[in-house]
């Protein structure tokens, strides 16, 4: 690879390595994570710093991600990785009764400012049980903090921040974008959480899209450019704490809005965006707010049924052709995935 | 990173004059607390599920008594008598269970969630045995500083059923923590007798093959209690942990204050005497002359003045605050 260029993988594994560099209360913890893991994203920092400093853990998903809440307690800041989202279920009762609630419910007095790394999302042939995207289960928890990056520079700017900050927050990456070549940030300074971003300037429709995609939408809006449709890319970045004030002013000029992401569309977090979205541009709307997800089915095996499957830029841009010609007589009927609730 | 081994090896020392009635103190406050607790409940004064712990005081009284103030304590949803033994203020406690401002957690916890770091009270938790990793994870950041401190988590035989509970004793014992367990094993899973959970006679057996040393110890016997929680506590100081120490105990009351008890019959008063770990530890210290009547009598009425000045803190404190529960959701923006 050369020297300008990076991975996402790559750029969380230098995050981690220099948060541990500039913190030493900073540790790592999780399955195979002395071995780099499947994906090397914790490669090379057991040889950097030692065994007490990145611990390798049984498959006890519950008791190792109490054990980060414990630690972090007791003034450590742990980054716990549970190898695969799908392995959540596992831990969500340390993750949703003790973490989420602690600062609350001890009135201040405790606080756990801990990170647990996990990544989702189809398109590895791997099935419904290392597949899925299940991000709004989480955002659904006050207490928690929900980050999800869609590149390199993001990934390692928002690792710093969160852990950095005083409050649990689950990162959620994308394995399909882990080995992509990606531009090497400018800086490797921190992404504040809570900080919406805009990829692209538009004025006709805007595109929120999380995670994977973002890239998606970008590849739609080359698409509705070339037919003369100008388009805001925004990617939120972080679920919990939500910047809804840009996405709710873009939305506010543009009058139309798609709203993407991989997990399914049932109950997914572009439910709740559509949701406040319509609250705070309702008066300026042209269209239905258009949402694009998964159908309401596991993740299949079959590459040709998981192909179909996962949403991307195609359906975002039979999303976007439905909100821009959503007043015209012979509009087009919505994408298979786009606002079916089966 | 082993701390040096104690001078006064004091494995077998025995309960002196002075520390029994240091205990009685300790569990007299802890008893009028909650007999007093159980009457506010009644007049819907303390609110929410309340497990009250009469019948096992003297486990909280003999291991808080003996742990510094550095150590950490985590606790279940019985954890009124862990929290005043660790040094956590009757006033602020009752404060807590009504739901006021001036509770520990500013009336925002409740009898099951007591925190109060300042005396190292980590946590109580609602959910059964979901202390356990917390306070694995404790002990490791005492191990990874290099520190003497040790962690204790109190929990019932009801929690050891639970895969948290399987998965927290194997990591425990794997990286050698500074951990003490200490389970008060009451015989009752909520309203279902133990032989109804499991075939395991004891929690000791269970833990035994992931590689932990064991005691088991009668909960009533207040002066054994004790010795054998100063042997743990020096053992894992020097690095020997963890382990378990399994106190056998009686729950006089039900699993929540409320509870009708269908499922059993209550104790004779003359065989709950024989349980209980005040009466015991009272009248062995009577009879050995540490104590006389009268003495014995101001102890109880100093905790019961205690516990009623207590009250009267609660009762004048303003309920909790909508705007600081509102600011508290997170520690950061």
């Amino acid at each position: 690879m050369a020297g300008t260029e990076t991975t996402f993988v790559k750029a969380v594994n230098d995050a981690l390595a220099r948060a541990m560099r500039a913190d030493e209360t900073v540790i790592v913890l999780g399955e195979d994570v002395a071995e780099g893991g499947p994906y090397l994203a914790t490669a090379g920092l057991a040889e950097e710093f030692g065994a007490d400093r990145v611990l390798n853990t049984p498959i006890s998903e519950g008791a190792v991600c109490g054990v980060a809440i414990g630690a972090a307690q007791a003034g450590l800041r742990p980054v716990v990785e549970i190898m695969f989202i799908d392995f959540i279920t596992l831990a969500l009762d340390q993750l949703v009764n003790q973490a989420a609630k602690a600062h609350f419910m001890s009135g201040g007095q405790l606080s756990v400012p801990m990170v647990l790394r996990t990544q989702g999302g189809a398109g590895g042939r791997a099935g419904a049980q290392h597949s899925q995207s299940l991000e709004a289960w989480l955002a659904h928890i006050p207490g928690l903090k929900v980050v999800m990056p869609s590149n390199a520079a993001d990934a390692a700017g928002l690792l710093t921040s969160a852990i950095a900050d005083p409050d649990p927050v689950v990162f959620v990456e994308n394995k399909s974008l882990y080995f992509r070549r990606e531009p090497l940030p400018e800086t490797s300074g921190p992404v504040p959480l809570g900080k919406a971003h805009r990829l692209r300037e538009g004025r006709d429709l805007t595109i929120v899209a999380l995670s994977r995609m973002v890239g998606e939408a970008l590849v739609a809006a080359d698409r509705l450019a070339a037919e003369g449709i100008s388009v805001d890319v925004i990617d939120p970045r972080t679920l919990v704490p939500l910047d809804l004030e840009p996405i709710a002013a873009s939305v506010r000029r543009s009058g139309r809005a798609v709203v993407a992401h991989e997990a399914v569309l049932v109950g997914g977090f572009g439910a709740e965006l559509t949701a406040q979205l319509q609250a705070a541009a309702f008066d300026r709307l042209e269209a239905p707010i258009q949402r694009v997800g998964a159908p309401f089915m596991p993740v299949p095996l079959s590459p040709s049924l998981e192909d179909a499957y996962r949403p991307g830029s195609e359906e975002i841009y039979a999303a976007a052709r439905a909100a821009l010609e959503w007043d015209q007589p012979d509009r087009p009927a919505a994408s298979p995935h786009a606002g079916a609730a089966r | 990173m082993a701390p040096s081994r104690r001078e006064d090896a004091s494995a077998s020392r025995q309960l002196q004059p002075g520390e029994a009635l240091e205990l009685l103190g300790a569990m007299w406050r802890i008893r009028s607390f909650e007999e007093r607790v159980a009457r506010l409940h009644r007049s819907l004064l303390v609110h929410g599920l309340i497990h009250l712990s009469i019948g096992s005081e003297g486990v909280a009284a003999a291991v808080c008594g003996q742990l510094n103030a550095g150590d950490a304590i985590y606790s279940g949803h019985r954890a009124h008598g862990h929290a005043i033994a660790k040094g956590a203020p009757l006033d602020r406690v009752m404060a807590e269970l009504m739901g006021r401002s001036d509770g520990l957690c500013l009336g925002l916890g409740g009898s099951m969630h007591l925190v109060d770091t300042e005396h190292g009270l980590m946590g109580a938790t609602g959910v059964v045995g979901g202390n356990l990793p917390l306070a694995a994870g404790n002990a490791l950041a005492a191990k990874l500083r290099g520190s003497d401190q040790v962690t204790v988590a109190f929990f019932g035989d009801g929690a050891v059923q639970a895969g948290h509970f399987h998965e927290t004793v194997n990591l425990a014992a794997l990286w050698e923590l500074p951990l003490i367990l200490i389970c008060e094993n009451n015989g009752f899973a909520e309203f279902t007798p133990r032989s109804a959970h499991t075939r395991v006679a004891t929690v000791s057996d269970v833990v035994a093959p992931y590689g932990f040393a064991t005691q088991i110890v009668e909960g009533s016997d207040v002066p054994a209690l004790w010795s054998a929680f100063r042997e743990c506590a020096d053992t894992v100081r020097d690095g020997g942990g963890p382990l378990l120490l399994e106190c056998l105990t009686h729950r006089r009351r039900g699993h929540y204050e409320g509870d009708a008890q269908s499922y059993r019959d209550a104790l004779a008063d003359n065989e709950w005497a024989r349980v209980d770990p005040l009466a015991r530890l009272q009248a062995d210290a009577l009879e050995r002359g540490w104590l006389d009547e009268e003495g014995a009598q101001a102890l109880e009425r100093r905790a019961r003045e205690e516990v009623e000045g207590a009250v009267e803190f609660a009762r004048a404190s303003p309920p909790a605050e909508p705007s600081v529960a509102a600011g508290l959701v997170y520690a950061g923006a």
